[in-house]
Formats: structure tokens, C-alpha cells, sequence
């Protein structure tokens, strides 16, 4: 689904931030992303989004040659990727249902046509009671799960996830955490980027370990 | 209350919220009141300076195509000159001429009211040796050849002069020429200062929205749906800015005209009528306020457009090092 072949990136005229990285995410998979604070875990869920472009090697988005997928060709890639952000990047004059539906708003769909959907989301992160909340009165926990359902809502293809269980309590952590196995049982790719190592020991999933810019993969 | 009951509760919650559903970009914010602000003084401006230029423009073209109609004979008193027979045989000499329409004398009683305000009341102009006048309608499209004219009444009468305002009305098209011209270019400068700040004003605003373009932007949507929710938005704030800035100016100029008409008898009146006849900006002083309106609306939309498009422009083209 996503493959990369030697990929390195460098910020200016810096070291190398990521350094012939090369891995695979195959479809329905499952896996941790992990290492040291500044490993560049961020820059290399930025590189899987879309958000930046490798400095050198190949990357392989659904069969396509990044380096040859235009601009106006973007936002429908990213359709098929959920981001889940570190800080959620909630939009805080929406409600907790307009956030969620967002990504089918901006695809012109009819609130008719996705209202259902976005509720039961909504009662399956535990949410249905807090549809019409602004995110600013929600709590870090509730927010995250806004943040999830969002990224969600279009069932993609892979769910990126940058530090999802930073803000919230161990209970909670553990509860998202079943969410995105869930997820990944209905057949999503997930990829979760932590530095949690009591988080990762309760799945027993491939392990991507980022180090000074170098990455091995642990399946 | 069974699920069954609680989720059609629900659904019928979100489907009331429908209708007061949320603008993708927020209605209210202090940046969008700023530019709504700035964008209505600058259009009153705009609106204010384009009107007086109409104004000068409208009534200097007025004066030159009044005193362009007509001339003047002024035949002084000289010892053994009969007047009477003077005026009429300048009349005759005058409407002989090719390109006139008409010639009058200015008679007794009325050259009488024109030295009232010097001599009073009264006054026998047959004591004082008072200089008369004939007025000569010229056609304005077909001007008559002064210097016969001038040539004939200089035979039959010596003391008779033909003034065909040629000066004056060469001295005033220059000026109403040179202030038109500086208030074309007060104008170039508002009109300038106008766009700076709008544009610059909607940057301001559209900054604080750069969290909710980087959304859309990693939800998935294309570059010209989020340009359309921002331009749409800022559209609306231009056109209620510009249209208050706007009305305001044709409220000013249609209180000022008022005024005018109100006080037409008074002298303060009269000298400004004089001037500048009776202070309307005419259709096309509104016509134009109504255009600066929508230059300037179009301008916020126009200016977020390209902000967005290269706020989006810089999200895809992020890349380290020449990548």
C-alpha cells in the first residue's frame, strides 16, 4: 500500500533527519512507529501524509511514484489516509458532530446522507452524548476521541495516529488503544506513533524503531 | 429510555442543529470586525474623493460652457456719444455677425441693479457717466470671428470694447483642469492607500485562520473548495464594509446637497452655488461610489483568494532542501 526505498530527509542544510529508511505498510496491518523524542517519528508520519517530500529516495503511495503525483492530485489521495494529530487540530466554533463530519462536508456530501454514520461513530468512541459540545469544553480524552472519529468517519485506507495516548490517563489510553485495533480488525491499516512502551507491550504488532534518523523495523 | 429511543432523540437533536449548522470559516472574530472597519473608512474615503473630483470636474465644465456662451460689448460714455443709438447700432453689429444667436442691451433699471451695491439705491445713471453694456449670445458649437466683430465696432464706435471672456475662460479651464488633475491624483492615492489596506487588512485576518486551512487541507479537501469557503466569507465582509463606507459617502453628499437646497435664498448659499453650483455629485458621482463598493468587495475577496491559494501553495510545496 505504501512503500519506501532509501528514503532520506534533511531540514536546510542539516544533518539528515531520516536516513535510508525503508519499509512497507501493507494493507489491514498494524504498527507501532517508536523511539526517542526528536527520532523524527513526526517528520516521518508527515512524510506518509503528504506533507513533505523526501529529500531523496522513492516513496510508493497505492501504486503511485510520489514524486510524480501532482498537487491537484493530493487532497484525493489524502482522502484515503486518516490523520489522528498530537494536538488534534480540532475546529473550536464547530460541534463535536460538524468536526467529525467535516471530511465529508468538504467533499459536498449531504448532511443527510452522512448524519446516521457520524452518530454511531460518535456512540462507538463514546461520544453520543457530547454531539453538540465545542471542543474548547471538552476534556484532552474527549478531544482525542473527537480527533479519532474524525480521522475515521471516511473509513481509510491506513489511520496514522501521532501520539494518540499522550494527553489521557492510562484507562483511557487503553480504551483508544482497543479502538484502533477495532479498526484494524474492520480493515484498516493503522499506524501509531509513540514513545509508550507500556502501550506497545499490549498489542503484539510490528514494531517500527526510529533512532538517530535510521529505522528498523521489529515484526 | 431504550438505544432505539435515545439515538432517535439524538438524530433528532443533529437534525434540529442542522439548521443553524456552523460556517466553515467562523462568522465572528475580532481580525474579521478590524477589516470590516478599515475596509468602511477606506471605501468612504475612496467614495468622499471621487465625489468632490465629480463635483469640480461637473461645475468647472459648467462655468467654461457658460461664459463660452456669451460676450460682452461695453460702449463708455464719450462727449457728444448717444448712448441709445450707440447700444442699438452695437446690438445691430452684433447679431449681424456669423455664430451669434442674440444681442441685448443690458437696459437702465437692470444696469442700475448691477451698481447698486456700490452706488445704492436710486441711482439716475444718466448723472454718472456709467459705461453700458450689450450681451452677445454666441453659439457655442459655431463661435463668430471676434476680431470682425471688434474690427466693425471700432469703426462705427470708438469707445466701444468686445470682451469675449477669451482670458478668463482660458484662465479658468486651466485651473478647473489643474484642480481636476489634483483630484484625480488625491484619488489615485486613496485609491492606492484603499487596496494596500484592504489587502493588507484581509491578510491580517485571514492569518488567525490558518489553523482551519490546515484542517480542510489534511481532511481532504481540494485547494478550490477552501478558497471558495474563504473568499465567499471575506466577500461578505467586503461588501458590508464597503457598502456602509459607500453609503455613508452618497449619505454625506445627499445631506450636503440638502443643505444647499434648503439655504438656496441665504448669501452663504449663494457664494457656495456660485461656486459649485448646487453641491450635487449628479448620477455619475453615485454610479461611481457604487462602483468603488464593488471594486473593494471584490478586492477582500480577490486578496483572500490568492492568500489561500498560497497558504496551500506552501502546505504542498513544503519540502527540506531543494527536494
Amino acid at each position: 500500500m505504501i512503500r519506501f526505498q532509501n528514503v532520506g530527509l534533511r531540514y536546510g542544510m542539516g544533518r539528515e533527519t531520516l536516513s535510508d529508511v525503508s519499509f512497507e505498510i501493507p494493507p489491514r496491518s498494524f504498527q507501532f512507529l517508536t523511539g526517542p523524542s526528536g527520532a523524527g517519528k513526526t517528520t516521518l508520519l508527515r512524510l506518509l501524509f503528504l506533507s513533505l517530500k523526501p529529500t531523496r529516495g522513492l516513496i510508493n503511495f497505492f501504486g503511485r511514484d510520489r514524486s510524480r503525483i501532482a498537487r491537484s492530485d493530493l487532497p484525493l489521495l489524502r482522502r484515503r489516509i486518516g490523520v489522528v494529530f498530537q494536538d488534534f487540530r480540532l475546529l473550536d466554533h464547530m460541534t463535536v458532530y460538524e468536526n467529525v463530519a467535516l471530511p465529508l462536508r468538504v467533499r459536498g456530501r449531504e448532511e443527510v446522507s452522512y448524519r446516521t454514520d457520524v452518530i454511531e461513530l460518535l456512540k462507538w468512541v463514546g461520544l453520543g452524548e457530547r454531539m453538540a459540545a465545542l471542543p474548547p469544553i471538552l476534556s484532552g480524552g474527549e478531544k482525542q476521541r473527537v480527533a479519532i472519529a474524525r480521522a475515521l468517519i471516511e473509513q481509510p485506507e491506513i489511520l496514522l495516529a501521532d501520539e494518540p495516548t499522550g494527553n489521557v490517563d492510562p484507562p483511557l489510553a487503553r480504551r483508544l488503544l482497543r479502538l484502533f485495533i477495532e479498526m484494524n480488525r474492520l480493515g484498516t491499516a493503522v499506524v501509531i506513533a509513540t514513545h509508550d512502551m507500556g502501550l506497545m507491550d499490549q498489542v503484539d504488532a510490528r514494531r517500527m524503531v526510529l533512532a538517530g534518523g535510521r529505522l528498523d523495523v521489529h515484526d | 429510555m431504550t438505544d432505539a429511543t435515545a439515538d432517535r432523540l439524538v438524530v433528532q437533536s443533529v437534525a434540529r442543529d442542522r439548521r443553524r449548522v456552523s460556517p466553515i470559516v467562523p462568522p465572528h472574530n475580532l481580525a474579521g470586525k478590524a477589516l470590516l472597519i478599515v475596509i468602511a473608512i477606506m471605501t468612504f474615503l475612496s467614495s468622499v474623493t471621487l465625489g468632490a473630483v465629480s463635483l469640480v470636474r461637473d461645475t468647472a465644465m459648467t462655468w467654461e460652457s457658460q461664459i463660452a456662451r456669451e460676450a460682452t460689448i461695453q460702449i463708455k460714455p464719450a462727449d457728444g456719444l448717444d448712448m441709445e443709438s450707440a447700444l442699438e447700432r452695437a446690438v445691430a453689429i452684433a447679431a449681424e455677425a456669423d455664430g451669434v444667436l442674440g444681442a441685448r442691451q443690458v437696459d437702465r433699471e437692470a444696469t442700475a441693479r448691477l451698481l447698486e451695491p456700490w452706488l445704492g439705491a436710486g441711482l439716475n445713471i444718466d448723472e454718472l457717466p456709467v459705461p453700458r453694456l450689450v450681451i452677445v449670445t454666441i453659439d457655442p458649437n459655431d463661435q463668430p470671428d471676434f476680431e470682425s466683430i471688434r474690427a466693425q465696432l471700432k469703426t462705427a464706435l470708438p469707445t466701444a470694447s468686445l470682451d469675449d471672456h477669451r482670458t478668463w475662460v482660458d484662465r479658468l479651464v486651466a485651473m478647473a483642469r489643474a484642480m481636476v488633475g489634483i483630484g484625480v491624483s488625491v484619488l489615485g492615492l486613496i485609491l492606492t492607500a484603499t487596496v494596500l489596506c484592504v489587502v493588507f487588512a484581509t491578510r491580517g485576518a485571514m492569518a488567525g485562520n490558518g489553523h482551519i486551512i490546515e484542517v480542510l487541507h489534511f481532511v481532504g479537501a481540494e485547494g478550490r473548495f477552501i478558497a471558495r469557503q474563504f473568499r465567499v466569507h471575506f466577500l461578505i465582509t467586503g461588501m458590508k464594509g464597503a457598502a456602509a463606507g459607500g453609503l455613508a459617502a452618497a449619505a454625506a453628499f445627499a445631506g450636503v446637497a440638502y443643505w444647499s437646497a434648503r439655504n438656496m435664498a441665504t448669501p452663504e448659499a449663494d457664494q457656495a452655488a456660485a461656486l459649485f453650483g448646487n453641491f450635487s455629485i449628479g448620477l455619475n458621482g453615485y454610479v461611481g461610489v457604487a462602483l468603488i463598493v464593488v471594486l473593494t468587495a471584490i478586492l477582500t475577496a480577490a486578496t483572500t483568494h490568492l492568500t489561500v491559494v498560497t497558504y496551500l501553495t506552501d502546505l504542498d510545496s513544503r519540502q527540506p532542501e531543494g527536494g
